[in-house]
């Protein structure tokens, strides 16, 4: 065996030098996760030591993913292509801004909503293996985030799911069985679809390398007047993706599922994976086939508008406050949409701020709730109250998390809004940015009407007394996420650079390009 | 040949989308096998279809034999196979349990997430 | 499904199929077979001696909880692409070493060993899903191994 290899020149085929140690950072945040996931499945009796390794690993996962968001901004985009063979061969995963600071948001999400479940998760969920799942949910996420080769991307999508199938069914309560089946059916038809357009992408482009792809676009639409296959690809990929973000009218599969579960659970799901379907939607569209966009983009913002618009309305009708909070992350799908129709620099950064911003507040949105309800014992709006006078504290982080996702300054939920605004408005589309202040305005009412009768009314029935009262481990991520909302919205320079930086990446894909072909190689 | 593949894609598909418009669980899940396979058949045909000369590059030479199958597709149908089977089982139980605690299969008949006699919101303070 | 003649030949059946299943593992590496083939086999042998003998048999004969041989597999997979970080050869490369094992030389890779991972992980998850579906709904245990 060793022997015959060696009158073959490897080098037209396999990497021959050791790859810097800095490489590693883009492989290391998702074989973290996968071997901590490992371990908790290993050790699935000993549920005591679950939560401190879990922890453990959710912290070591924001130093590394804010580690790679150092490496890749200070010196261009990290790629590392696996088994030693050279791109397109081999499967590389590559991190740019855009996928690293989305890998690095997701990560602290997940530490602080980890931190959350100490309290929410009781005996049995971990003995399920809560934590297990969460770690490969993770993976799933920092995997999709780093991947830089479509297919992958589809494997990793399918890791995701297949985590998130057990965290939904953590209780075995009818409802949530129910709500995991039609989740579940409906998210598998979305990927099959995206498994139907890697099918074509690979008989029109001959690569899944998303580096090679960006390569050859140009190539293969000067080859050929005919514009017929690459829209349809653009298409089929806009349609799954909308299907996994959640956006009109494909998205009935989250108002039936997101309150159903533990609301650790519901957080994690509002605040990561429908982000996860905007980032591909973003990658694909935006990156790779952005002359097919452009075409499709009066389509994406029809779909945009109604998102937003139909999203608030539903939000204005429900009464159960997790069901209310599963619109209000639909709302935020329609706006990230309204960022990739319009397809400008603006629009784009817009896009992803929007994304970060909502990453961290619909998170922060469904824990609040679900500490209110837990103080006072329900989820109706109509018998909830008198949270003002029991917990002031809280109640005080929560009306910041209630403005930010609102949009309202002086909290980050401003900043995104108004450069999708302005993006809008600088194309001409009055009828976007109509939808975009609309919406807004119906989701301001809706929360509004939850604080205003959950907090400040005194409780209808004066039931409750028995719950206790917030500690540490619901106050410390609630504070956390309110202090990054604050301090986001009050000096957002950093974070406005940056999603500004990861949409020039987008744009001009040639950086990405380079890290992945470092000589140029055309094979 | 590949009309004859695009064709059979195409009565896979039909079978599929029908199989899954219907209001029952076990029928919705055998679409979505359906569907699976159909994809499958769909990846190996736009992998170009070629003769009996495997993707194996002997021992004496350093390139592949002129005509040699497309290893690719196969790759990526393997994973595709590895997932949809894993997902139809974990979708089977789920079904079954759904059965079990709902007492139907009929997706008309769930109604328990989403009450349909649900009260709407306080309308005043 | 619990006649005289399953109940006898299935620990014989079960038997065969588990030693045929780490036939096909170690044949994967250059010939038709592998982890998840391999693994499949495995899995439905112990399928088939939970119809045979109930699902309580299968959980004792295997010691392990599925899923917990699930993880060792998955944890055995990383760990095998991980070890080309000591080597300083790219993430997942295949690294090879021939010991003399009693005058015979034994090619030994993290391929191979990444592809046991892979059968464990196959055997652990269908049996925990074949148990699952075996389990009578009546006894109450459905509810631990429906979760997954």
């Amino acid at each position: 065996m060793a022997s015959s290899f060696a009158s073959i020149d490897l080098a037209a085929a396999m990497v021959t030098t050791a790859p810097a140690l800095s490489d590693w950072l883009v492989i290391l945040p998702t074989a973290l996760m996968i071997l901590t996931g490992a371990t908790l499945m290993m050790i699935r009796k000993s549920v005591r030591l679950h939560a401190v390794i879990a922890i453990t690993a959710l912290a070591l996962l924001v130093v590394l993913d804010a580690l790679l968001l150092w490496q890749v901004s200070t010196r261009g985009p990290v790629s590392m292509t696996m088994g030693g063979w050279l791109p397109p061969f081999g499967i590389s995963f590559t991190a740019d801004i855009f996928g690293a600071v989305m890998a690095l948001a997701a990560a602290i999400a997940a530490l602080l909503a980890a931190i959350y479940s100490l309290r929410d998760i009781d005996a049995s969920g971990l003995r399920h293996g809560f934590f297990a799942f969460l770690m490969l949910l993770m993976a799933g996420v920092s995997g999709a985030f780093l991947t830089g080769d479509i297919f992958n991307l589809y494997v990793w999508f399918e890791v995701l799911l297949i985590s998130s199938f057990g965290l939904l069914i953590l209780g075995s309560e009818p409802k949530q069985i129910e709500g995991a089946l039609k989740y579940a059916i409906l998210n598998l038809i979305g990927t099959t679809l995206f498994l139907i357009t890697v099918g074509y992408l690979y008989a029109i482009f001959g690569t899944l390398n998303m580096a090679d792809i960006a390569r050859k676009a140009g190539s293969i639409r000067g080859m050929t007047e005919d514009a017929a296959p690459l829209m349809t690809l653009t298409a089929l990929f806009v349609l799954a993706f909308c299907m996994k973000a959640a956006a009109f009218p494909v998205n009935f599969w989250l108002p039936a599922s997101y309150h159903t579960p533990r609301i650790t659970v519901s957080a994690l799901f509002g605040g990561l994976l429908t982000k996860v379907g905007i980032y591909a939607l973003i990658r694909v569209t935006i990156m790779l086939l952005p002359v097919e966009r452009e075409a499709l983009s009066l389509v994406i913002a029809t779909s945009a508008v109604l998102t937003m618009i139909l999203g608030a309305l539903g939000a204005l009708a429900q009464n159960d406050l997790r069901r209310m909070v599963g619109y209000v992350v639909i709302v935020g799908i329609g706006n990230m949409l309204a960022g990739v129709a319009i397809g400008s620099s603006v629009a784009v950064s817009g896009a992803i701020l929007y994304a970060l911003h909502s990453i961290v507040t619909m998170t922060a949105l469904y824990l609040v709730l679900g500490e209110a309800g837990r103080l006072t014992g329900t989820f109706e709006l109509s018998r909830l109250g008198g949270l003002w006078g029991r917990a002031p504290w809280f109640s005080a982080g929560s009306l910041a998390l209630v403005l930010a996702a609102s949009g309202l300054p002086p909290f980050s939920g401003l900043w995104p809004k108004i450069m999708l605004l302005k993006a809008s408005l600088d194309i001409g589309a009055w009828w976007l940015a109509a939808a975009i202040l609309v919406s807004a305005f119906l989701v301001t009412l809706a929360l509004a009407r939850v604080f205003l009768l959950a907090y400040w009314r005194p409780a209808p029935g004066g039931e409750g007394e028995a719950a206790t009262a917030t500690d540490w481990r619901t106050a410390l991520p609630i504070g956390a996420l309110a202090t990054l909302v604050l301090v986001f919205g009050l000096y957002p320079e950093p974070l406005l650079a940056l999603s500004q930086a990861a949409a020039d990446g987008l744009a001009d894909p040639s950086a990405y390009i380079r890290s992945v072909f470092p000589g140029g190689l055309v094979p | 040949m590949e009309v004859l593949f695009v064709a059979l894609i195409g009565l896979f598909f039909t079978a599929a989308v029908y199989l899954m418009l219907s209001k029952f669980t076990i029928r919705i899940l055998l679409g979505i096998v359906l569907l699976g396979n159909g994809v499958n058949l769909l990846l190996f045909t736009a992998g170009r279809i070629t003769r009996e000369v495997p993707p194996i590059i002997p021992a004496d030479t350093s390139t592949l034999a002129a005509g040699a199958a497309n290893p690719l597709p196969q790759a990526l149908i393997l994973t595709a196979i590895v997932i949809s089977f894993s997902f139809f089982a974990f979708l089977l139980v789920l079904t079954w349990r759904a059965f079990e605690e709902l007492g139907t299969d009929s997706t008309d008949e769930m109604r328990l997430a989403e009450p349909l006699d649900e009260p709407l919101p306080p309308m005043g303070y | 499904m619990n006649t005289l003649i399953l109940r006898t030949a299935a620990p014989v059946i079960t038997a065969l199929m588990l030693l045929f299943s780490v036939f096909v593992l170690l044949r994967g590496h250059n010939e038709p077979g592998g982890g998840f083939i391999g693994g499949l086999i495995a899995a439905s042998a112990l399928a088939i001696f939970g119809i045979a003998h109930g699902p309580g048999a299968v959980q004792r004969a295997i010691r392990f909880h599925p899923m917990a041989i699930a993880g060792a597999g998955l944890f055995l997979a990383t760990m095998s692409g991980l070890a080309s970080l000591i080597a300083g050869v790219p993430f997942m490369s295949g690294l090879w070493v021939y010991p003399d094992i009693l005058g015979v030389e034994v090619p030994l890779s993290t391929v191979m060993s990444f592809d046991i991972g892979v059968y464990l992980v196959v055997v652990g998850a269908i049996t925990a899903i074949a148990l699952a579906l075996e389990t009578e709904p009546e006894n109450g245990s459905a509810h631990d191994e429906g979760s997954r």
